[in-house]
């Protein structure tokens, strides 16, 4: 009986080992569709953008399944993407990729939110050597560890406030700037900086003050202190949502005084809804502004994209659901230039991606990042209590002139 | 290294205005902290997560159009029956146990606390506005917001007439005796069941200003709580228990030291200098107590 038993479990687990390896090899394509997998963020604290991602993603799978799907050897299918949640926690990312790729067989992968996390799940996908498009990790890290299968829509960190530094020296008819910093102490706002010193000692500016802000720190007061004190010609803050709103709150409180502010994340910390007035003249860089007038098929224009995205989500979309909406449009190009759903020829189709979509142009570099899309700068204007931000370079794109210097304080109403 | 402040005596008194005003807002927190360690002996790890919520309540009568500076009235009242729910589900049942167990039960309220904020408010963060203005002197070289100089002037407002209510009233006697030695208030007829579920009320409650003074003068967000709890940890290990004058020269010491690190070691060593500072109190006081007989229990 004993022996009839331990055969039946054997026999049983022989058959189970079967269907697991058999669906995993099959489960890329499952009848009309390609299955995509993604880890996001949909508790934690990543949570609202881990959302944005996601119907992002969701938007652009709708859109392009409802205009003919993907056409593989002749034949339509369409995108589906399997979701888990990685409570914004690095390790948990790593895990659940691993997850979707052995258990639930997905051979294509879409990157999470944040770069901590994209930098958790690099690693994953280069071991199965799955190719993942991600669309919200801009670390300059991601593109230096020689990654052959992560893509990035996105441009690298170091870029987003080099031209804004660009723009002062310009202003200050082509001589070098005094720049004082302030950026956090985590992987993408020391990547930010890491541009900014670059483009110091590109024009011949001197970096004046240079904090590191804790992760832990919400108070910049002495900081700004400083800056009162030796009045630089730019002052850069870069700490996400946190360090933006905490840099509009002390600034206007402390009444401090310079030229130019250039920030990160202020359409992500609703700068312009929360400290209305009181951000004016903020500049900030953005992947992506709905007003680009960069096209494609399946979304139209940028405005389009983002009255179609009001009307299905019920916001305006910010530049993470743009840009990740955009990773969709490149897997759909990779698969039908590869024709085929071998992971190598995807790969490889996606190293020769060359094209332009609502959100911008793009062309991979050598490490894996758009090196097609320039950052885009928006300042913040009021007309009363109402603030929107409006596109001021580069030159190109610009819906309004930089207003250039901030006014003082004491001129401000 | 950076020593602009020696070159200009006025950043001097910038950052003793701003490190004091500061200073005092944290006394509040570690006042709570300290008096329901002395009661209870409970190191409470979601103190911090107790000072947001405190805050949020601020936050949504702000959205609701109401000027978020009642919010040091409101949030108070609502965080005192949290406290005190708290205590019922959980508390009651950790608190005759060791330490460990009570930090262990704590920090899972912690969790449960960052979580719910999360879900309800949203993992955005967010200020309320008060529009209070700036004062300047000195021909406005030292600039004060006045929303900190608000939260200070309410921290010492609140701080005295919980220091009053102690002394004078019969709850206050009963909390003092409990802290003094709970089995003989037990045998004098005290409820000390009621006067713990008092005390981790009043510590929630003063939680609760101290958050919704926060959202005036600095941000909120879910998972900003834990640096509160350890910064009011560091005023109590340095001040001691049940002494609030020194909770309040401990604070204000704390305050004004992190923005003089930020000013002379760089802004990336403050916190860090707070906690070396921590240490060598704890070796000082390790010194201290291995010179001082004690005898066998």
């Amino acid at each position: 009986m004993n022996k009839i038993a331990k055969l039946f479990v054997t026999f049983i687990s022989a058959i189970t080992l079967a269907l697991v390896s058999f669906t995993s090899s099959f489960a890329k394509v499952e009848g009309e569709y390609i299955v995509l997998g993604s880890a996001i963020s949909l508790t934690g604290k990543y949570s609202s953008n881990g959302v944005h991602t996601q119907n992002g993603y969701n938007m652009a799978v709708d859109r392009i399944n409802k205009m003919g799907g993907v056409e593989v050897q002749g034949k339509k299918y369409k995108f589906e993407i399997i979701y888990y949640d990685d409570e914004s926690n690095p390790k948990r990312a790593a895990q659940l990729a691993e997850r979707l790729i052995k258990q639930d067989g997905v051979h294509y992968m879409l990157g999470p939110y944040s770069s901590g996390l994209t930098k958790a799940i690099a690693p994953v996908t280069e071991k199965y050597k799955i190719p993942m498009v991600e669309a919200n990790g801009a670390s300059r890290s991601l593109f230096t560890k020689g990654y052959k299968y992560l893509f990035a829509v996105l441009s690298p960190a170091n870029q987003y406030l080099e031209v804004a530094i660009d723009l002062a020296v310009e202003k200050n008819g082509g001589k070098g700037v005094k720049i004082a910093q302030a950026f956090e102490q985590d992987a993408f706002s020391q990547d930010v900086r890491l541009g900014i010193l670059d483009a110091a000692k590109r024009t011949g500016s001197e970096i004046i003050i240079d904090d590191k802000l804790p992760k832990e720190l919400n108070d910049m007061a002495a900081t700004l202190a400083k800056v009162k004190a030796v009045k630089p010609d730019v002052l850069v803050v870069s700490g996400h949502t946190k360090g933006a709103l905490t840099a509009i709150r002390q600034i206007s409180e402390m009444k401090v005084d310079v030229p130019m502010l250039a920030m990160t994340h202020c359409d992500a910390a609703k700068l312009s809804k929360q400290h209305g007035k009181k951000s004016e003249f903020a500049l900030c860089a953005s992947q992506w502004h709905k007003n680009l007038s960069y096209k494609d098929k399946f979304f139209g224009s940028g405005k389009k994209y983002a009255k179609d995205f009001q009307k299905e989500f019920g916001y305006d979309p910010p530049y993470q659901s743009a840009e990740s909406s955009a990773a969709l449009l490149v897997f759909k190009d990779a698969f039908e230039r590869a024709n085929s759903f071998d992971r190598d020829a995807v790969r490889d189709a996606l190293v020769d991606t060359e094209m332009q979509t609502f959100y911008g142009n793009i062309k991979f570099g050598p490490g894996g990042q758009n090196v097609a899309k320039p950052m885009i700068l928006f300042q913040v204007r009021c007309k009363g209590d109402d603030c929107e931000n409006r596109v001021v370079a580069p030159t190109k794109w610009a819906s309004d002139k930089f207003y250039h210097p901030i006014p003082k304080w004491s001129e401000r109403s | 290294m950076d020593f602009l402040i020696f070159k200009a005596p006025m950043l001097m008194v910038q950052a003793s205005l701003d490190g004091i005003l500061l200073g005092i807002l944290f006394a509040l927190i570690a006042y709570g902290m300290a008096l329901q360690w002395g009661v209870m002996n409970i190191i409470n790890i979601a103190q911090g997560d107790l000072v947001i919520l405190g805050g949020y309540i601020a936050y949504t009568i702000y959205l609701w159009g109401i000027h978020p500076a009642w919010g040091v009235i409101i949030s108070p009242i609502i965080m005192f029956f949290v406290g005190w729910v708290l205590y019922k589900l959980v508390i009651n049942k950790v608190v005759d146990r060791d330490l460990f167990i009570s930090i262990l039960a704590t920090f899972g309220i912690a969790i449960v606390f960052q979580q719910l904020m999360n879900f309800i408010f949203g993992a955005d963060v967010v200020v309320a506005q008060s529009e209070y203005g700036t004062t300047m002197l000195f021909d406005n070289s030292v600039t004060l917001p006045n929303s900190k100089i608000f939260s200070a002037f309410i921290s010492v407002l609140y701080a005295i007439a919980l220091v009053i209510y102690m002394r004078k009233s019969k709850l206050g006697r009963a909390i003092r005796a409990t802290a003094q030695n709970a089995r003989a208030a037990k045998i004098l007829g005290v409820d000390t069941e009621k006067v713990y579920a008092a005390t981790f009320g009043i510590n929630a409650a003063l939680c609760g200003i101290a958050g919704a003074l926060i959202s005036i003068t600095l941000t909120l967000h879910p998972y900003v709580g834990l640096p509160y709890t350890v910064r009011s940890f560091m005023i109590v290990i340095v001040a001691g228990l049940g002494n609030l004058p020194a909770v309040a020269v401990s604070g204000m010491g704390l305050g004004l030291f992190e923005e003089f690190a930020d000013y002379i070691l760089g802004t990336e060593f403050r916190i860090g200098a707070v906690f070396l500072l921590l240490v060598l109190i704890l070796v000082y006081r390790r010194f201290k107590l291995s010179r001082k007989r004690e005898y066998l229990k």
